[in-house]
């Protein structure tokens, strides 16, 4: 279906502007010092977990991936991602959890859970200042239409879609919130509001809760689709992870 | 007293909504049969259950944030009339399909609604009538 929202979102945009572009000195400040950033404090953690045999199989992600800043630089530029010859859409999560599933032989971390955080913050560090470069290709069109359909469809009370916001109006007030382009690329994030780190889909569901609409859980197939919508969106931006918002 | 002054208001479980005739740009008669409450409709428009100044700026009510996403409404009440008012909160949508503003008094036509407010309008009539006649001292 050919919509003019479709259409809307194949034109040009211009540049993508990190959301920490539209955050205040104090944030911006605290993203960006390594000792008072306490994103850090997750990235620390997960740097131990990465060491730590888990599951049946004693094995650690360092037995088979090694060195993570040698092995997983790059990596999570390019997810969401969904292997050649068919599996699911994975995020970050996805993938950590497949792995300790199927290799290790352990239980899969609860969404959210510090555990996820910490490894996924991990993961994600080692592209710190790298281009986010998802590619869509045939394996991943299907999620990207999706998570495109998702962006722009109305929903929930508010009857408000995404790109109302982030498209339209970033960049204007929300109360006493600018409005950023929604881009992914330093998540998970230490958010004041929660006084935690969390994970991007923790966010995407705060905007469900916002328009009033059903939220979908954090993992499901919708919001993994979306996360892959919006990395296409952020290509270009450096992943910021572990960085640090209002 | 915020919330006070709203509970006697909140929507009861899913009420039907009060139909009403739009005429050009305005729903001319009134959607509740009390008069609107200015008082009570300065509380909407800043509180929780109105949300208006996330997206407008009123001057008047010296709310420190306010936001620029749409119109001030400072001197609304000069340029539009009680029935053009009605109109713009009931269903904005009406007017101009891509409109940012939600439609305060609608229930159909909504995808995904989250349980808590499905069939539920965001405003009560009554609430409706107590921001109009708020919205109209902003001269």
């Amino acid at each position: 279906m050919l919509t003019l929202s479709a259409v809307a979102a194949e034109a040009p945009r211009p540049q993508p502007k990190s959301g920490i572009e539209y955050a205040g000195g104090d944030v911006r400040a605290l993203q960006a010092d390594d000792f008072g950033n306490p994103g850090m404090l997750w990235v620390a953690r997960g740097e131990k977990l990465w060491s730590a045999p888990a599951g049946r199989s004693g094995k650690s992600c360092a037995g088979c991936h090694r060195d993570a800043p040698t092995t997983m630089k790059g990596v999570a530029t390019r997810y969401p991602r969904r292997d050649v010859g068919g599996g699911e859409l994975l995020n970050l999560e996805g993938r950590i959890n497949q792995c300790r599933e199927q290799r290790q032989g352990a239980d899969v971390l609860r969404y959210e859970s510090e555990e996820l955080l910490a490894l996924t913050a991990y993961v994600a560090h080692q592209s710190r200042g790298m281009p986010v470069n998802v590619e869509i290709n045939d394996a991943n069109r299907v999620n990207f239409e999706r998570g495109r359909d998702t962006y722009y469809r109305r929903q929930g009370q508010m009857n408000l879609a995404c790109t109302h916001c982030h498209e339209q109006n970033a960049g204007r007030k929300l109360l006493a919130d600018t409005i950023s382009e929604g881009h992914g690329n330093a998540y998970p994030v230490y958010r004041l509001e929660w006084q935690s780190a969390g994970s991007l889909h923790r966010r995407l569901r705060a905007c469900f809760f916002g328009v009033r609409a059903e939220q979908p859980a954090a993992g499901s197939a919708e919001l993994v689709d979306l996360e892959l919508y919006l990395a296409s969106r952020a290509r270009g931006l450096q992943v910021e992870t572990p960085g640090v918002r209002r | 007293m915020l919330f006070a002054a709203m509970a006697g208001h909140a929507v009861a479980a899913t009420p039907a909504l009060v139909p009403y005739r739009i005429e050009g740009d305005a729903i001319p008669a009134s959607l509740a049969p009390d008069p609107g409450d200015p008082l009570r409709g300065r509380e909407l428009i800043s509180g929780r259950d109105g949300n208006c100044l996330l997206c407008h700026a009123v001057a008047e009510t010296g709310v420190r944030f306010m936001g620029d996403i749409a119109p001030p409404l400072s001197g609304v009440g000069a340029r539009l009339s009680e029935g053009q008012l009605r109109l713009r909160i009931v269903d904005s949508s009406r007017l101009n399909p891509e409109t940012v503003m939600p439609s305060y008094y609608k229930v159909d036509g909504l995808v995904r609604v989250a349980p808590a407010w499905r069939g539920k309008p965001v405003l009560t009539a009554q609430q409706i009538e107590d921001v109009i006649v708020y919205l109209k001292t902003l001269k």
